[in-house]
């Protein structure tokens, strides 16, 4: 009988069972940010421990980060503290730091990729709900809470038990104008919010595979908004292809063994599942979120559902949406107007993200008094888009266009919405103060319909605004 | 911080069987971490004083003024237990949010189910979270509302919940129930007294 990639990684990580009857499961790669990890430093000092493998552990900055000015100390003296602290500790306990000046500085999730440490058959951990997105590379990625840090700092290994493994396939070819972000936004409305709790999402079938690498990283990132802690996709020829020549991947000989193992590890074709759900690519249309969960989202050209309509579970959750976001029921989202768009994320900050809304940028502006602002995943991603001449297409556009880091995503930076401004957002989180205002309102979107927002400023099907181009 | 936050410099921890108190009703499903906690407070290097964040921005208007939230209410106040709805702890990873709600006094949370992430955190720190069918929490809620110097119980050993005439059966994952149960709640100990077969699997997978 076949087995998952999940059961091989995690068959291969277990360390044994622990007396409560979880998993004590090695960590192959940690990775730590500002965050949710100094406390885990402090844990550690009080109970007189070290790090066990410093040289597994790697460290960037990216939450708190400014995105205008870098020059230190922050104005925000918090966030001043929480820089200094990481490079303290990072320095105390041995462990690598993407500092700012190192220019490898960037989201977590988009840096480990680009220096590829991440590595299929591995298990990866970090202190952010967002690790799933590493599974794109067929590594099996937690999102973990500051005391997990701390045990995996000390120890390597995490206490947790195993998931069920739901395949989450997705057949046939994708509409134009329809991308990664449509897919995944599609599934969780589909499944709901919860729906993966307990679960590990295996993404396969010929629309999978048929999407780069980035792709699948936009569609693992948003796993946790589905509930599911896990998401992966099998590694293939472009996850090898990917990862070939990156600072942190085998190189020679090691390389060919390490691709002969990674080939071993994808899902047999036999394997079992605990549950299979279908999709069609050709139903997905461009997805936009009209409430205060990532479930809550429609195709363009459909009207926000009356809460009577939707199944029992859901109504009081969309009722509080809709008195939260100010919208009606039976309204349509095209042409509502924003005052802000994001580009922005660990979900959709990569190169291709930016290549891709270029195309349509370029030539165009950005409709007056909107404010756009776009934020590279990581210097790197930063780096490219400037050889690239892709940064000139956005700030021509009227973007603003910033150094690296979270920024509005969380607002845990200066780069916060406003009172209760509506903003077109390529991030991941519509939830209720998630973009630094208490009222802000945010509409999740891919990043080519931030873009057709951006320029007509309004919510708009990015395949009509963008017919000609 | 010592004691209930940290396990002991030996590591032990007191076994949790029981936790009693009066309720507070937190309503709504989807109940997510940032709302728990918003980001912007998480600028910080430790875990102190987070509990005065909690819920900080549905209990306070833009202007700053109190919204008569229900953990703010007079009534509810040395309240341990928070009552709330389906999906509770959603979004996030942040043990911000579980430490927010223990900090700010709370000792367990009754919840139609719960975010995976934030359940392990809250455990860990030894905050039970135990999940109830929707008809015992309105019953629950409605009973904490009307009469809220109702004592709740949360029997873990026996996974009932009982409050005045009230009484209900609850759930919650195995191993957490055994950790709690046992005072191994935090795994950290037991993680560490493995280290030399820790280090003969990392030399294996190289």
């Amino acid at each position: 009988m076949g087995k998952t990639l999940f059961h091989k990684v995690w068959d291969r990580h277990a360390v044994g069972k622990l007396p409560d009857g979880s998993t004590q499961l090695f960590i192959g790669t940690q990775l730590i940010h500002e965050v949710t990890s100094p406390q885990a430093f402090g844990m550690l000092r009080d109970l007189g421990l070290k790090v066990a493998f410093p040289k597994r552990t790697f460290a960037t900055v990216d939450h708190i980060v400014p995105t205008d000015q870098r020059v230190e100390p922050f104005k925000d003296t918090l966030a001043d503290a929480m820089i200094k602290e990481l490079r303290k500790n990072c320095s105390e306990f041995g462990v690598t730091f993407f500092d700012i000046p190192s220019g490898k500085q960037g989201i977590v999730h988009i840096v480990g990729p680009e220096q590829g440490i991440t590595q299929p058959g591995t298990t990866i951990a970090c202190g952010d709900s967002h690790t799933s997105t590493h599974g794109a590379f067929g590594a099996v990625a937690f999102g973990i809470g500051t005391s997990q840090v701390r045990d995996v700092l000390a120890t390597q290994t995490m206490a947790i038990s195993p998931l069920k493994v739901r395949k989450i396939e997705v057949r046939g070819k994708l509409g134009p104008g329809v991308y990664a972000k449509d897919i995944i936004l599609h599934i969780i409305r589909t499944l709901g919010v919860n729906g993966g709790t307990g679960y590990a999402y295996e993404y396969a079938g010929p629309t999978i595979d048929g999407l780069s690498i980035e792709e699948r990283m936009t569609i693992c990132n948003m796993s946790i908004e589905g509930g599911a802690r896990v998401g992966y996709v099998n590694p293939d020829e472009k996850t090898f292809e990917y990862l070939k020549g990156r600072p942190y991947c085998p190189k020679g000989k090691d390389w060919d063994a390490a691709v002969v193992e990674w080939r071993k590890v994808a899902s047999d074709p036999d394997a079992i599942y605990d549950d299979v759900k279908v999709f069609e690519a050709s139903e997905i249309r461009p997805t936009v979120t009209w409430g205060i969960n990532p479930g809550q989202g429609i195709f363009i050209d459909e009207a926000i559902p009356s809460p009577e309509e939707l199944p029992e579970a859901d109504r009081s959750s969309a009722k509080e949406a809709l008195e939260f976001m100010k919208f009606k029921a039976g309204q349509k989202l095209a042409g509502q107007k924003i005052q802000v768009a994001f580009f922005g994320s660990c979900t959709n900050a990569r190169v291709s993200d930016f290549v891709e809304a270029s195309k349509f940028l370029k030539g165009r502006k950005v409709a007056p008094g909107i404010r756009a602002i776009a934020v590279p995943g990581s210097q790197g991603v930063s780096k490219i888009c400037a050889e690239m001449g892709i940064d000139k297409i956005f700030r021509e556009a009227g973007f603003d266009w910033r150094e690296a880091g979270c920024s509005m995503c969380l607002g845990m930076n200066p780069d916060q919405l406003v009172g209760d401004e509506i903003c077109a957002s390529s991030s991941n989180r519509n939830f209720k103060g998630r973009q630094g205002s208490p009222t802000g309102r945010t509409l999740l979107m891919s990043p080519v319909m931030v873009a057709a927002a951006a320029v007509t400023g309004e919510v708009a099907d990015a395949r009509k605004v963008f017919a000609k181009a | 911080m010592p004691g209930r936050f940290l396990p002991r410099p030996d590591m032990s921890l007191s076994p949790i069987k029981k936790v009693t108190g009066r309720a507070v009703p937190v309503e709504g499903d989807d109940i997510d971490t940032d709302r728990i906690i918003p980001a912007r407070y998480m600028r910080c290097v430790t875990f102190d004083g987070l509990g005065e964040f909690l819920f900080r921005d549905i209990r306070q208007s833009s202007d700053g003024k109190p919204t008569n939230h229900p953990i703010d209410q007079a009534k509810f106040k040395g309240s341990t237990i928070l009552v709330s709805g389906m999906n509770f702890g959603c979004g996030s990873s942040r043990e911000h949010a579980p430490q927010a709600i223990v900090r700010a006094g709370f000792k367990a949370v009754i919840a139609g189910n719960f975010a995976e992430i934030f359940f392990g955190n809250s455990t860990t720190l030894g905050l039970p979270c135990v999940a109830a069918k929707k008809e015992d929490l309105q019953a629950l809620t409605q009973i904490i509302s009307s009469e809220p110097n109702t004592e709740v119980e949360i029997d873990l050993e026996k996974l009932q919940v009982k409050a005045g005439k009230l009484s209900f059966p609850v759930t919650m994952k195995a191993s957490a129930q055994q950790g709690l149960l046992s005072g191994r709640y935090d795994a950290i100990a037991d993680l560490l007294a493995n280290l030399p077969k820790v280090k003969e699997l990392a030399a294996r997978l190289g």
